[in-house]
């Protein structure tokens, strides 16, 4: 891991008690550790990459924080940013789907829950593609499958390497069975980049959940999680309601999928840029 | 909208009329096809006739996929086991001969009464089940065989063991599996075409639904939980999501809608399975010349090119 320096000693033991992942913060104040109960500023809390200090918590990570914290100062050009959801359905909840739209482009300041561009780590040249849970819930819509597949056509010229991040509740309801056609997609994207001596490195971060497991990020040729991370196909509250079955302590989590052989490796956020370094060299082409 | 893919549809008619002698016979199938679709799209569905066409998918009495197999295959041979860890009886594999042709299938299976159910797990596959139509796939590429899937799934299942064996990993890797084949590939939604559970084995080169099935991001029950905050909604948000197969089509989801006898296909198996059977020999026939190349690269387009777009 030389060549990338990491921030001074933070614990990271993945063994901490993950509070209800369903729950969330609940009531709390976002920057109060929903594990140890400690408060820090935003400041303090972006310096340790939103990792608690004191129990090794990973809060969630917006995709432009994301990328700050992975890519080389400067490296980052965003790509296919132009691209908006259209409202093929002209879905109607409780408020109109163009809204909800318009409202999380105004909260965000992102076109939508996938930011892709080219960039470099640790002087690797690759793709990121990183989501954002933020925006209506890292929820996949044609916009994220196509922001997706072309930064995976991007990476397959270049026989390249891309990262992708995720965070996700699954596919948009709202876009109604377009949405559920982005596995299909981003998995066939994914499959042509393979094709043409391409890499995926997969990163699942906490909650990568529902179409988004069920597509891009399980294809991955390495897969990495977060630690604490709910990486399941179905949500644990979903599991409990349809089975009646007691839940495991650590159901869903990247350290039970880990156990279970699902993702080759859970790494702590202060060591993932490293490990993605490390990695780069392994699958980048002999210069 | 629906006048929208009426506009889109003659739009591809007038254009495929203006193609001469392009593909010969094939063509005028395909022309033939459309003006049917057209048709049928004129009539417009109101909110009530979706909800109807929900209630008519889950019929208890609606065929199953091994009703259809027992009509529409001869010497059915059922496949069993993923060769990993356990048969998965929500879903069934095997091979048989449709029209004098062998063909592999694979397709969830419900039960029909309380004790078939439980057997067969509502229709919800374990990732067992995707494992043991991975392998069904491989054999039928081996052999050259083309392949049927029947999609009748409220979703995969989503319970505590399914999540430890990879139940995404499984649906992902079953669609790659599918975009890979080098064979005729045909998936039908007969019944509940739900979410993850059903796309995993819906990666066709045609893929088709009957008149009366649905096929969906989420249940209408999940949606209005989630959005509504009440399951009891579901009828509205069916009619805000649309699963029904006029607007599958019109979204470009599906090629094409299967016919059922009038009623529905639960008031006669036979003619059901009779119409299922003529869609299935018509499409495989269409596909039949062309090279696993060409069947590859037009399917792997096809869904790359799913989505609508804005662009600002």
């Amino acid at each position: 891991m030389s060549g990338v320096s990491s921030p001074g000693h933070i614990d990271v033991s993945i063994e901490h008690k993950r509070a209800d992942p369903a729950k969330g913060n609940g009531d709390k104040h976002p920057n109060t550790c929903p594990g140890c109960g400690s408060h820090y500023r935003d400041d303090e809390l972006a310096a340790n990459l939103r990792v608690c200090p004191q129990c090794g918590f990973h809060f969630p990570v917006r995709a432009p924080e994301r990328i700050e914290q992975l890519a080389d100062p400067g490296t980052f050009e965003e790509e296919d940013a132009e691209l908006r959801s259209a409202d093929p359905l002209a879905f109607f909840d409780l408020k109109p789907y163009v809204e909800r739209l318009a409202e999380a482009e105004s909260t965000t300041g992102l076109g939508d829950a996938m930011l892709t561009g080219r960039a470099a780590i640790d002087g690797h040249a690759c793709r990121v593609a990183a989501m954002d849970f933020s925006f209506m819930g890292g929820s996949m819509g044609s916009v994220v499958g196509e922001r997706f597949a072309r930064a995976c056509d991007r990476t397959a010229d270049e026989q390249g390497v891309l990262v992708s991040v995720s965070a996700s509740g699954g596919a948009r309801m709202q876009e109604g069975i377009l949405a559920l056609m982005q596995l299909p997609k981003t998995v066939a994207a994914v499959d042509e980049l393979h094709d043409a001596g391409g890499t995926l490195l997969s990163v699942l971060a906490h909650p990568t959940t529902g179409g988004v497991t069920a597509s891009f990020a399980s294809l991955g040729d390495v897969i990495l999680a977060e630690p604490g991370a709910l990486t399941s196909f179905a949500g644990p509250r979903v599991v409990a309601q349809t089975t009646r079955e007691k839940l495991p302590d650590d159901f869903g989590l990247a350290e039970s999928n880990f156990r279970f052989g699902h993702v080759d490796a859970v790494v702590p956020r202060p060591e993932l840029r490293a490990t993605l370094a490390r990695l780069l060299r392994l699958f980048g082409r002999a210069a | 909208m629906t006048q929208e893919a009426e506009l889109g549809l003659r739009d591809r008619l007038a254009q495929l009329s203006g193609v001469k002698l392009l593909r010969g016979t094939r063509l005028s199938a395909e022309l033939e096809r459309l003006q049917r679709q057209l048709e049928r799209l004129r009539e417009d569905t109101s909110d009530e006739e979706i909800w109807k066409r929900v209630e008519l998918a889950r019929h208890e009495k609606r065929p199953y996929t091994l009703d259809y197999v027992e009509r529409m295959l001869d010497d059915w041979f059922e496949l069993h086991g993923d060769r990993g860890r356990m048969d998965d009886t929500a879903m069934v594999a095997g091979i048989g001969r449709l029209n004098g042709r062998t063909i592999a299938l694979v397709g969830h299976q419900k039960g029909r009464d309380l004790k078939t159910r439980v057997y067969r797990n509502y229709g919800m596959a374990y990732p067992e089940g995707y494992r043991k139509a991975m392998r069904t796939m491989a054999l039928a590429e081996r052999h050259g065989f083309p392949v049927v899937s029947l999609v009748d799934t409220p979703g995969a299942f989503p319970g505590v063991a399914a999540e430890q064996h990879g139940q995404g990993g499984a649906i992902a890797r079953t669609q790659a599996v599918m975009l890979r084949l080098g064979v005729p590939t045909i998936a039908v939604v007969i019944g509940e075409g739900g979410s993850g559970g059903a796309i995993a084995i819906a990666v066709a080169d045609r893929v088709l639904m009957q008149e009366n099935a649905m096929y969906s991001v989420i249940s209408p029950e999940g949606c209005a939980s989630i959005l509504w905050r009440d399951a009891a909604q579901a009828k509205k948000a069916a009619s805000a999501f649309k699963p029904d197969a006029a607007h599958c089509l019109e979204l470009g989801v599906i090629d094409g809608i299967v016919p059922e006898p009038e009623g529905g296909a639960q008031v006669d198996h036979d003619a059901a399975a009779a119409l299922l059977r003529d869609a299935l020999i018509a499409h495989l026939h269409e596909l039949e010349d062309t090279s696993g190349d060409e069947l590859r690269r037009t399917r792997r387009a096809k869904f790359r090119s799913l989505g609508v777009l804005a662009r600002v």
